[in-house]
């Protein structure tokens, strides 16, 4: 124990316990140190405790003495305490690595079918122009699905489209053909003017195959106004492909022959990114929708004219998304919805 | 249709240089689509030339064959062989071995020589076989791809050729013609002829047509040919089934004579087969002009022909061979033994030409389309006759096709035509269209000038007239699908072209966006989907044990459900009741595929067949029904609810390091429907249920807080996994998507939300192992009154402590005042009441 007032042996010791806290590795020998140097037995603490006995003056300068020299040990012990914890923190950081590429994946997200997402984007591209989204039976009445469509009896229109047919025969019900019924019902059942797309599932006896399946899924689009032309058709359908194909899209119309529209088009669309190279590729069809039509729905051809289009959903997916077999689309693999998640 | 070019080139001014893909370019903006394309030289090429059979060796061999070991001379003699190369002869004799056996010397035959490529690329080369080097080869119609033919080698004398040695066989036998074929429509049944495609052609590019009918020059009958009566008892919609038929007679024909290599040619690139000199002229006429005929043997002809609709029971054996019963819908043609002939469709076996034929009566008549589609329909006698036929032919046609038909037979068979033509015929009226002008404007958006449309119209050969207020078109004879105001604004835009239709955006009036259920539809898929579930979409065919077992909870129940009449597959020839088989198909196919842990949703429609099953009214065409006509149709259309159902198999994802996952079971099928609840706000309350595709102590029926049942959830039947080859324990629900959609709240009203603190309190009340968690739940809602904000289960128990056949159910109970701050007695007041409640209705004892 140092005599209060020595100076140079309270030194000694500062010195010795300055040494000792530098020395210290880690917190465990630091408390160590401190114990030792600070503790109620260590020098220091024994010399103040003497202070107590010196005389007045003396105790002056002792008190001043020791002060200093457990306030340069506390010091020192607060340095290489903030050091210290901040190295053994580091050393846990360094402990806790994981390897992230071994991550387990517990929760993932599932999927919607790419013919149900792209049913949606093409219906909120319509509803962003303002039109609305109809939809209607998938067993309708033969009168919805042909003859209101002015599908003659005896056409041949009408059996180009093999249909399927629910027993009895005289219910007059089928499996709709096309989402034209929806078309009809909806120029029965709103007000004009009228702008509506029809997506939904459609059903033809063709045997499944990579580029047929009896079950598929169209849009079709039907406007009726005072005053609307083929040119308004061909702009509808201009917009309609720069939104889903780009602003570089073009199409074609090709003369055809449909029973429900006079005069009728075929709709090609220019595909930059086709395979084998760029080429126009059939879209589906359109025109301007037959009086007769009009008629079955109670309007007035002389005072509205229409147009309409419809386009296959799997076609197009099959030639956006570049599906080679139609079979993906509806075997319910998942690797097929997985793969494109969310999106299209 | 198949158009060979160099019969379209009569016709039309095709550039030399053209080929098929150049036509079809031009033609596709008219409207006549493009399919393919028929080009021999594609599949033959190098040395093919006329060879003579100089000498002839018959050799047998061991194998039992006998071979022809033949020098054929392919230079005419004196001349030089100007080919060179491996095989072959400098002397312009070459030796070859050929099987065939129908063919001596002296006869001119087709030598593929060494370096000449066959269909199927065969490449000609000398070869050593039995014993000799053959240096080519004598060819056949089947080795030169120019048909089925097999009977032996081509003699060019049977073909009524006598080319000279050396003479190149592609132009001899029409082989460096190309055909291109092209899709028509319907509508447009005269395309169906070279003189309709023609025209369009000649439309398509602005250059000249020559009508092959201005080429036929019809003779001035001197009387009436064969006796023809039409008498049709019961016309099809009041059209009488045959208003025209012309009927020549012409002698002496040689039915055996060889059809000239040029036209078997274009009748094989038009794909008909050459069959005989008297059918390739009836088809030749066909394909040209766009009029099926039908030869009869004239000797074979009992009294006057007669065209009259089937009686009952009547038979007709048809050139096919097969005895037909006739339907009295179905036109015919007869004579004194009665049917001879399906008119328009198909012949009689009985009046058919043959090689004994010297008299030939020619059939060109003009029929009903309507009958004859239905007879076709109803006989499944696709013909080229019936193609045409019930698309419509030219009326004005019959004379001239009979002309051509007599005019060939006698240029080619050496026939003599009588100079009498029978030509019984009720002229229809001619379809009349007034087009106001500004009326195409109006419907296309361009302003056309007069001169473009008369130009237009009378392009396609209509009679274009000028009234005050527009044009007065009378549509041509062959155009049978012009009768309205629009068909001929559809003639005009095209023919102006399409591409000149410029583009205006239609502005909709202001939307409402989607509907409702459309955006709670996108909320459920869009919700499942982001809680792992995968989308698939089911085919809705389904067979009847699939709907009584998955569509009613009740084993043994028959399930009403609307049924195919013509499915894919007959046992699956119904419509879905429940979406869980094409769920477990999937499921099962995947599984096959090596993907064990799935969570597969769909979401689609089921079939519910009402009391009233469609509608036997069929309303017409081109007029709205009166109201109570529609209210019948509306009313026969079966129900068809939304959907949603899921299957759960395997794991919740795969194993992983550090990563145990939970294999899916019951309470997770429950807990995805209870999900699309949430999803749509709409409460979904579970209880003890039974089903009978469902675990019978597994299964939670579901139903809304009004009690309407919307469906089940659990794991499926341990049999029915079992039989279906799926995972134990796998789980699915089913729910009626539409009344949930239906169920949720218009308007959400917002609920008071107290700011006083909470008091929770926990309770364990032991019951009868039988007693349901979800009752005793609801109990101690009711029993603890208002001050309970919530109640959850949190801990289910039994084993020590608990006597046998009764368990713990542990819940928390939290209690809060909307005013005040709850008082502990307040809460234990509340807590007691509600087990007090418990105890009453489920005997529970609080532990």
């Amino acid at each position: 124990m140092p005599h209060p007032t020595d100076e140079a042996a309270v030194g000694a010791v500062v010195d010795a316990a300055l040494a000792a806290i530098a020395a210290a590795g880690n917190l465990a020998e630091l408390k160590q140190a401190r114990l030792a140097h600070t503790g109620d037995k260590s020098p220091l603490a024994l010399s103040n405790r003497q202070i107590g006995q010196l005389d007045k003056t003396e105790k002056a300068v002792a008190g001043k003495l020791v002060g200093a020299a457990r306030g340069r040990v506390n010091k020192a012990l607060a340095e290489r305490t903030a050091v210290l914890e901040e190295e053994e923190a580091a050393r846990i950081l360094v402990e806790e690595t994981v390897d992230v590429t071994a991550a387990p994946r517990r929760r993932r997200a599932g999927a919607r079918h790419p013919l149900s997402i792209l049913q949606d984007r093409v219906s909120d591209i319509f509803v962003g122009m303002g039109w609305e989204i109809a939809e209607g039976p998938e067993v309708d009445s033969e009168w919805f699905n042909f003859d209101a469509l002015n599908f003659k009896p005896d056409h041949p229109a009408r059996e180009m489209q093999d249909t399927f047919f629910i027993e009895p025969a005289d219910a007059h019900l089928v499996l709709r053909t096309h989402t034209s019924p929806v078309q009809v019902r909806s120029m029965l059942e709103r007000d004009l003017p009228l702008y509506v797309l029809c997506p939904g599932r459609t059903f033809r006896t063709d045997e499944l195959d990579a580029t047929h399946t009896p079950v598929f899924h169209q849009f079709e689009g039907l406007a009726v106004d005072q005053g609307l032309t083929m040119a308004d058709l061909r702009g509808t359908l201009e917009h309609f492909a720069r939104q889903m194909f780009g602003a570089e899209a073009r199409i074609r119309l090709r003369p055809a022959y449909f029973p429900f529209t006079e005069p009728s088009a075929e709709l090609d669309i220019w595909h930059p990114g086709a395979k084998g190279g760029p080429r126009w590729i059939e879209w589906g069809g359109c025109g301007m929708v037959n009086p007769n039509v009009l008629r079955a729905a109670g309007i007035d051809p002389e005072e509205y004219t229409g147009f309409a289009f419809g386009m296959g959903v799997e076609r197009t997916l099959m030639f956006r998304n570049d599906v080679d077999d139609m079979r993906d689309m509806i075997e319910g693999d998942v690797r097929f919805s997985q793969h494109f998640g969310m999106e299209i | 249709m198949r158009i060979p070019l160099s019969w379209l080139r009569e016709f039309a001014q095709v550039p030399a240089d053209a080929t098929a893909e150049d036509v079809m370019a031009d033609l596709v903006r008219v409207g006549l689509e493009e399919e393919d394309v028929h080009r021999p030289s594609d599949e033959l090429s190098g040395p093919i030339v006329v060879g003579q059979v100089l000498s002839l060796e018959k050799e047998p061999q061991k194998n039992g064959k006998t071979i022809n070991w033949c020098q054929v001379r392919v230079v005419p003699e004196g001349a030089e062989q100007t080919l060179t190369g491996e095989g072959i002869d400098p002397s312009g004799v070459q030796g070859i071995v050929c099987g065939a056996h129908n063919f001596e010397v002296g006869d001119k035959v087709v030598v593929t020589l060494p370096g000449a490529v066959l269909p199927g690329d065969f490449r000609i080369s000398p070869r050593k076989t039995y014993g000799h080097v053959s240096a080519g080869m004598i060819a056949s119609a089947r080795e030169l791809g120019l048909g089925d033919e097999h009977d032996g080698i081509i003699v060019l004398s049977d073909l009524g050729l006598d080319p000279e040695i050396g003479m190149d066989i592609f132009e001899l036998l029409g082989l460096d013609d190309e055909a291109a074929e092209i899709n028509v429509t319907p509508d447009r049944g005269y395309c169906f002829s070279l003189r309709g495609v023609a025209r369009e052609y000649a439309l398509a590019t602005g250059t000249a047509f020559v009508d092959p009918v201005s080429r036929v020059s019809v003779d001035e009958p001197t009387g009436e040919d064969y006796p023809v009566r039409l008498e049709d008892q019961a016309p099809i919609y009041g059209t009488a089934g045959c208003d025209r038929f012309v009927a020549r007679t012409v002698r002496g024909v040689d039915p055996t004579r060889p059809t000239p290599p040029w036209m078997a040619s274009r009748l094989r690139l038009a794909g008909m087969r050459s069959i005989s000199l008297i059918v390739d002229i009836s088809n030749y006429v066909m394909l040209e002009l766009g009029q099926p005929l039908h030869f009869y043997d004239a000797e074979k002809l009992r009294g006057p022909i007669v065209v009259r609709r089937a009686n009952p029971g009547e038979k007709l054996e048809t050139l096919d061979g097969k005895v037909r019963e006739l339907s009295t819908e179905d036109l015919l043609i007869t004579d004194d033994r009665g049917a001879i002939g399906l008119a328009g469709v198909m012949g009689g076996a009985e009046t058919e030409v043959g090689d004994g034929t010297s008299t030939v009566l020619i059939e060109s008549a003009h029929f009903d389309a309507i009958s004859m589609g239905r007879t076709r329909r109803r006989h499944r006698l696709p013909s080229e006759a019936s193609k045409r036929n019930e698309r419509g032919v030219d009326w004005a046609l019959a004379d001239v096709a009979a002309q051509r038909a007599a005019d060939l037979l006698v240029e080619l068979a050496g026939g003599t035509a009588e100079t009498t033509v029978t030509d019984v015929q009720v002229r229809p009226e001619p379809a009349v269209i007034d087009l106001p002008d500004g009326f195409a404007a109006r419907l296309i958006g361009i302003d056309y000038t007069r001169e473009q449309q008369v130009s237009a119209l009378a392009g396609i050969g209509a009679d274009v007239q000028e009234y005050d207020a527009g044009l007065r078109v009378t549509a041509p004879t062959w155009r049978p699908d012009l009768a309205i105001k629009e068909d001929l604004v559809e003639e005009i835009a095209r023919l102006v072209g399409y591409d000149q239709i410029p583009a205006t955006l239609p502005v909709a009036p202001p939307g409402r966006g989607l509907t409702r259920t459309q955006q709670q539809r996108r909320r459920v898929l869009q919700g499942l989907a982001d809680a792992g579930l995968t989308e698939v979409l089911n085919y809705p065919f389904v067979s009847t044990a699939q709907n009584n077992r998955f569509g009613t909870p009740v084993e043994g129940e028959e399930v009403p459900a609307v049924k195919l009449a013509n499915p894919i597959s007959s046992e699956f020839g119904y419509l879905r009741r429940s979406l869980l088989p094409g769920l477990l198909e999937a499921a099962r196919r995947n599984h096959a595929r090596g993907f064990r842990d799935l969570a597969l949703f769909e979401a689609g429609l089921v079939f519910e067949p009402g009391e009233q099953l469609g509608s036997a009214v069929l309303p017409p065409l081109g007029a709205k029904p009166a109201d109570e006509v529609l209210d019948e149709l509306y009313a026969g259309i079966p129900e068809q609810p939304w959907h949603l159902g899921g299957v759960l198999t395997g794991h919740e994802a795969p194993p992983a390091a550090g990563y145990a996952p939970r294999p899916w079971e019951w309470s997770d099928a429950l807990d995805v429907a209870l999900t699309v609840g949430e999803l749509l706000g709409v409460e979904v309350v579970a209880a003890q249920g039974r089903h009978q595709a469902f675990h019978p102590g597994r299964t939670a029926r579901l139903s809304l807080r009004t009690g309407e049942h919307i469906g089940f959830a659990g794991e499926l039947h341990p049999g029915l996994l079992k039989e279906q080859d799926l995972p134990a324990r796998s789980a699915a629900f089913e729910l009626d998507l539409e009344a949930l959609m239906e169920a949720a709240a218009d308007v959400v009203v917002a609920r008071p939300i107290s700011t006083f603190p909470v008091t929770t309190q926990d309770v364990a009340l032991v019951v009868d192992e039988a007693t349901v968690a979800g009752d005793v739940l609801e109990t101690l809602r009711e029993g603890a009154g208002e001050l309970l904000e919530d109640v959850a289960l949190f801990d289910v128990y039994s084993g020590a402590g608990i006597e046998d056949g009764r368990k713990s159910l542990a819940f928390g109970l939290r209690f809060r005042a909307a005013d005040r701050t709850l008082t502990a007695d307040e809460a234990s007041e509340a807590r007691a009441a509600a087990v007090a409640l418990a105890a009453e209705r489920h005997g529970a004892v609080q532990r």
